[in-house]
């Protein structure tokens, strides 16, 4: 009967009545617009960095000597140095912080589900609008975190936050835990309300107390979306610029400069668009690395 | 029953932990809004307990919204943030649809390069992208940036609309095939208007990064006249003198404003599209 009714019609009609052609009929415009604008800039990325490209002028392939020039540049280790322990330490900082936050969450209490969009909103707000808040709030002449803290006693005139190279990274590590904890939180609260009570109640009849039933049913019940929310946001740890950009700039010396803001300021301020793509592609390895990840774990679902 | 105990144990458990995350959260937010309301004799005078504010003025604002081009910012962000969202989730939707409800040789592998392609950090690719977009003449032109966002909002609408869409029943599309709908017909009258909470999510995720972007907008416009808030604010409202901390603060609050509003209308979806494609994988 199907086949009567699709004989009837125009040859052109039962042909975009295929799946496949009507599939990637209908995919070809974005799979386009994703070829030209993500897929031609990575490609022509790896080009930039085999060249000698100062800005507004003709490139001359130069093969490898950007990579090289960065390996014999002591700033860029320090970069890919401070670029690890920047995502490292954040990104346990979220971890540990973000459970706690979901366990503190599954609770019953009044007003939940206000708190919990209250707790969401350093993740939505826009990143660079919050850091500019962080940026006044640890003002070297008017900090208010000072003031609180020589009020509890602090000798005067309290630290130094940006100006000290080992306190910068503190602090820019402070501000993105501030900022992707609660993603950790929210999603992690989630996981949390999907595992059976039951698991709980008949382990509790068992005899085990809190810790262990944390330890055998939570934490093992948890560990895909653990690992899910961790990868994402080690990917986007890794590469972040605004942060940076708008509290530090990558000083005191290049004590917070991670591989964005080093590339951007080697192709946007200094104009050297070949090695400041060298630097970009830099992250490549960790990043492709952490995507094929998360790609492959993604598609079991 | 609460016993006087139980009460107590009650505020240790929950409100404790809960109340230091929320002041945590929310301090900056509160200072933000307090320094926007401040006179400058009290915001440079260190003698005066900081905390809350004993003369609130509006000065700031006016400052803000005379003084600066912080209006034309908005405009430019919400005109940006709307365009770019409008083409990621018509564009998301045309890769989501084939492959959550067709078959054809190639889908999976289209699907694990659309869920790279979202996982590709701007920093990767805004020096080349500078290039092309100097190439076509787009420097300092909206254009700029509503042709670049997609390129990450693309990808993440149609990994979380695909998600949503394998969740939607096929049994009405069914029905109208069988009745003589053609795909595109049953796509569009059928499948799409059930899909309504998918696109909400989607949107309001691609509204948020959107109003969120800062590393191209900051390259592409560097003109005033065409900046975003989040550009404008970073390279016109900082300047060397101390004495612009009211109006920074104003123009951050003002500029998270958009954003918050509709996140709190839409709170629900916002939380069911974090956490959809975690929980579900």
């Amino acid at each position: 009967m199907i086949a009567n009714a699709a004989r009837r019609r125009a040859p052109l009609a039962v042909l975009l009545d295929r799946q496949s052609v009507f599939a990637w009929l209908m995919m070809a415009l974005p799979l386009a617009f994703l070829a030209a604008l993500v897929g031609y800039p990575f490609f022509y990325g790896i080009l930039l960095s085999l060249q000698d490209r100062p800005v507004a002028h003709v490139g001359t392939f130069i093969g490898l000597k950007n990579f090289q020039t960065d390996l014999h540049d002591p700033i860029f280790w320090q970069v890919a140095i401070n670029t690890f322990v920047y995502t490292g330490v954040a990104t346990a900082l979220k971890m540990v912080g973000g459970l706690c936050l979901a366990l503190a969450m599954n609770q019953h209490f009044r007003m939940k589900n206000l708190v919990r969009a209250l707790l969401l909103l350093p993740f939505i707000v826009p990143t660079v609008l919050s850091t500019v808040a962080w940026l006044w709030m640890l003002d070297p002449a008017f900090s208010v975190v000072n003031r609180l803290l020589v009020a509890l006693g602090w000798p005067k005139p309290g630290p130094s936050w940006l100006g000290d190279p080992t306190l910068a990274m503190v602090s820019i590590i402070i501000i993105n835990t501030w900022r992707g904890l609660p993603f950790y939180g929210i999603t992690l609260l989630a996981g949390l309300q999907t595992v059976p009570p039951e698991l709980y109640e008949a382990a509790a009849i068992d005899g085990a107390g809190g810790w262990h039933r944390f330890r055998l049913i939570t934490l093992p019940l948890l560990r895909p979306i653990i690992l899910i929310v961790t990868l994402f946001s080690v990917i986007f740890t890794f590469a972040d610029f605004q942060l940076v950009y708008v509290l530090t700039h990558g000083g005191p010396q290049n004590a917070t400069q991670l591989f964005a803001t080093y590339a951007f300021d080697i192709a946007m301020g200094a104009g050297q668009l070949g090695l400041g793509a060298s630097v970009a592609l830099a992250m490549l390895p960790a990043l492709a690395l952490l995507i094929v990840a998360l790609t492959i774990y993604l598609r079991r679902d | 029953m609460v016993t006087g105990h139980g009460r107590i144990e009650h505020v240790v458990r929950v409100w404790l932990p809960v109340g230091f995350f929320l002041v945590v959260a929310l301090f900056p937010f509160y200072w933000m809004a307090i320094t926007s309301i401040k006179p400058n004799a009290e915001l440079y005078n260190k003698n005066v307990m900081p905390l809350i504010v004993h003369a609130p003025t509006l000065k700031h604002y006016v400052d803000l919204l005379t003084k600066s081009s912080f209006l034309l910012w908005t405009w430019n962000t919400m005109l940006v943030a709307v365009v770019a969202t409008a083409i990621s989730l018509i564009l998301g939707t045309m890769l989501a649809y084939p492959l959550a409800r067709m078959r054809f040789a190639g889908a999976s592998l289209i699907a694990m390069t659309i869920a790279a392609i979202y996982l590709v950090p701007q920093p990767l690719l805004f020096i080349p992208l500078a290039d092309v977009i100097n190439h076509l003449h787009l420097g300092n032109t909206l254009t700029s940036v509503i042709l670049t966002y997609p390129t990450m909002l693309v990808p993440f609408c149609a990994w979380l609309l695909l998600g949503y869409f394998k969740t939607v029943p096929k049994e009405l599309e069914e029905a109208a095939r069988i009745d003589g709908a053609s795909r595109l017909q049953t796509m569009r009258m059928i499948f799409l208007p059930l899909c309504t909470p998918g696109f909400i999510s989607a949107g309001i995720f691609a509204f948020t990064l959107s109003q969120n972007e800062f590393l191209y907008a900051l390259i592409f416009l560097t003109k005033s006249s065409v900046r975003t808030v989040p550009v404008g604010v970073i390279a016109e409202l900082i300047r060397g003198d101390v004495f612009y901390w009211g109006q920074l603060m104003a123009g951050a609050l003002l500029g998270s404003i958009p954003v918050a509003l509709i996140y709190s209308f839409f709170v629900e979806h916002y939380v069911a599209g974090l956490t959809a494609g975690s929980v579900k994988a």
